[in-house]
């Protein structure tokens, strides 16, 4: 069609169908641009990664966390006070230093100020033993976040291979681990939660100087009860999602060509269940924060001197009256996690599940 | 459906064996007799009492006795002061289920009220009004929200005293409840009355001119309660017994808060009554819950 002339076309014949090609125009360049495919071609994880960044709200919990894990990371590196040391000034014990407002100093830290010494200020001031506030409230928010983060991978390890196997395997295996599943979801959580971490903190002991030992009989037990109660909901979705993949042509393939059950999950099933993994992985972060802050407040969370969220507020009760800031800033912190992971994951919820595609 | 129903009543017995089991064998495994105080007592004497209460019988057999006696409604004495378990439950026990029933059916019903009202006016000032509260209080915790509470309105202002024997006042510890679920309801209450309003029987109903508030109450309303129910289950039975940082709090003396003097006691008999008195309630409450969605939701097929 190349080399054609309007002109030199064949004479149209009486009553035939063929086009009169000089009532046309030719396209332009620009016309012809038009045609051509526009969206670059992407895959499922940039395209949900760039809608999770359109959204306001996901990306300004984004930069507050980011901030909160700065500071928590950063501010025991300049603060000179440790979250169990009792205040001292000039190596003697400051009994002065109790329950310090925001932003003051004790008379003795006075009079060592005007003496021309420096002395970092109390940010959030101190606690009832003389300790600095601002940097208890940097640990505890550093427990409850590896707390809820490490939880949410434990559940998040045990639900996928449970959920896998269950739903792969179908038949007669998936029934059996679908009743324990169902069994375990009909515990009350909350109960059992708090009657293991009683045994575990009674049960379990250290060698001192050990990793586990560093983290607590308290901090362990928690993890071991996350651990043994909440995959559940996982294992749950992940094999629901799972009984439907399984079904596709592509895993019929892959089985024809002789790939390993293993393999096959891992290379072609996990990768399509990516969406929800990432969304409840998202969402399990804050509701483990939120049991570590419960169990911490009924008093079987982290072990002292190691400071929580939820210890804290719990400590903070007493002598509420006068003190009122040392409730309110372990409280303002655990709120302005949880929120701004919430936000994180409904965003991501919005970004990356195919079913809400419009 | 009866092979359903018994299928049900099935799982729900063995969950409450099951919770007896795991209660009674983890409360064994601590170290530590009930009778190890302070002051050493003889050996005679630990004999005895070990004797009196079947504690030098074997665990299984322990175990069998326990059953016995908690079929019979007998759920032991408490290690701390020696009253009758059963009747510490039968006093706290009322007072944690009004506070709790009451804190839910509010949720429920302004939830659902929140919750429909965003989704009618949707993207308007109203909506972002609820969408916001609700976002917030989702990320509360309860006993964050019942300290500033009784920080600000019984300490501060003095508008509610703070809570006694004889004087009970419910209304924080009930705002401090509700609070959570209420955030939930709502936005389960907006998503699912957005999904029903875009379905074609809407549609078909607008068509023909039915009026809005009829469509809104006959179909959508219906329709968007489902999730709503579903929800409500586990969360009334959970909210009656799971209330024990709003009773400390408040120093309700509901059995949540028993609980957790008992936990910080170590009254080890007390945890374990506690424990299997609300896991068994919670265990009935959801299969009563369960069954009774079957009623309400009649497309659902028993499997």
């Amino acid at each position: 069609m190349e080399n054609y002339d309007v002109n030199k076309m064949p004479k149209k014949q009486f009553l035939s169908a063929q086009i009169d090609l000089s009532k046309f125009e030719k396209a332009t360049d620009e016309e012809k641009q038009q045609q051509d495919i526009m969206g670059e071609s992407t895959t499922f994880f940039k395209d949900g990664m760039k809608k999770l960044l359109k959204n306001p709200l996901a990306v300004a919990s984004m930069i507050v966390l980011l901030f909160v894990i700065t500071v928590i990371i950063v501010a025991p590196m300049i603060v000179p006070y440790s979250y169990e040391e009792i205040l001292t000034v000039n190596g003697k014990r400051d009994k002065g230093a109790k329950n310090l407002k925001p932003f003051t100093y004790s008379k003795e830290e006075q009079k060592f100020i005007a003496n021309g010494g420096e002395r970092f200020p109390h940010i959030m001031g101190t606690d009832e033993q003389c300790r600095d506030y601002f940097i208890r409230v940097v640990y505890g928010t550093r427990v409850s976040l590896i707390v809820g983060f490490f939880a949410s991978i434990i559940v998040l390890i045990i639900g996928m291979i449970y959920g896998s196997i269950s739903g792969y395997a179908g038949g007669r295996v998936d029934l059996f681990m679908m009743r324990v599943v169902d069994l375990i979801y009909s515990l009350p959580d909350m109960l059992v939660i708090i009657l293991l971490s009683v045994v575990f903190t009674n049960v379990l002991s250290f060698k001192s100087g050990s990793f586990l030992a560093a983290l607590g009989t308290n901090m362990v037990s928690m993890f071991m009860v996350f651990g043994l109660l909440y995959w559940v909901t996982m294992a749950r979705l992940i094999r629901a999602e799972i009984l439907s993949i399984k079904e596709n042509d592509y895993i019929l393939a892959a089985k024809s060509v002789g790939a390993s059950p293993v393999s096959i999950i891992k290379k072609h099933i996990l990768p399509n269940c990516l969406s929800v993994i990432i969304i409840s992985t998202a969402l399990q972060i804050p509701s483990a924060i939120f049991t570590e802050s419960y169990l911490s407040f009924v008093g079987l969370g982290v072990q002292a001197p190691m400071p929580s969220l939820g210890s804290l507020a719990n400590a903070a009760r007493e002598g509420l009256q006068s003190y009122p800031y040392k409730l309110v800033f372990p409280a303002l912190m655990i709120c302005l996690i949880v929120l701004s992971l919430n936000l994180i994951g409904d965003g991501l919820r919005d970004a990356f599940d195919p079913k809400l595609k419009r | 459906m009866w092979k359903y129903i018994l299928k049900r009543v099935l799982l729900a017995i063995l969950t409450v064996l099951l919770i007896c089991i795991i209660t009674f064998f983890l409360m064994n495994a601590i170290p530590g007799g009930p009778f190890n105080k302070e002051k050493a007592l003889s050996q005679a004497t630990i004999e005895a009492l070990n004797a009196r209460y079947n504690l030098d019988k074997p665990v299984f057999t322990q175990f069998l006795l326990y059953m016995k006696n908690l079929l019979h409604g007998d759920f032991g004495v408490s290690l701390k002061n020696g009253r009758e378990i059963k009747d510490i439950i039968s006093d706290s026990f009322p007072i944690s289920c009004r506070l709790g029933l009451t804190a839910v059916t509010i949720a429920l019903i302004f939830g659902t009220i929140f919750g429909s009202l965003a989704a009618l006016m949707r993207n308007k000032l109203p909506d972002r009004i609820i969408v916001f509260l609700s976002t917030l209080f989702t990320a509360v915790p309860s006993f964050v929200l019942a300290t500033l509470l009784l920080l600000v309105f019984s300490i501060e202002l003095g508008w509610v005293p703070v809570w006694s024997a004889t004087e009970t006042h419910y209304t924080l510890p009930v705002i401090a409840l509700c609070a959570y679920p209420m955030a939930y309801v709502t936005r389960l209450a907006k998503t699912s009355m957005l999904d029903a309003l875009s379905q074609d029987y809407i549609r078909t109903a607008k068509a023909k001119g039915v009026k809005k508030s009829l469509i809104i109450f006959k179909h959508a309303l219906r329709n968007s309660l489902l999730p709503v129910i579903t929800y409500a289950g586990p969360e009334i039975a959970y909210i009656i017994t799971g209330s024990m940082v709003v009773e400390t709090v408040f120093t309700v003396g509901g059995i949540g808060s028993k609980f957790v003097s008992a936990i910080s006691n170590r009254d080890y008999t007390m945890i374990m009554a506690t424990t299997i008195f609300l896991a068994t309630l919670m265990v009935v409450a959801n299969l009563i819950c369960d069954l009774l969605y079957k009623v309400v939701d009649p497309r659902i097929k028993y499997d």
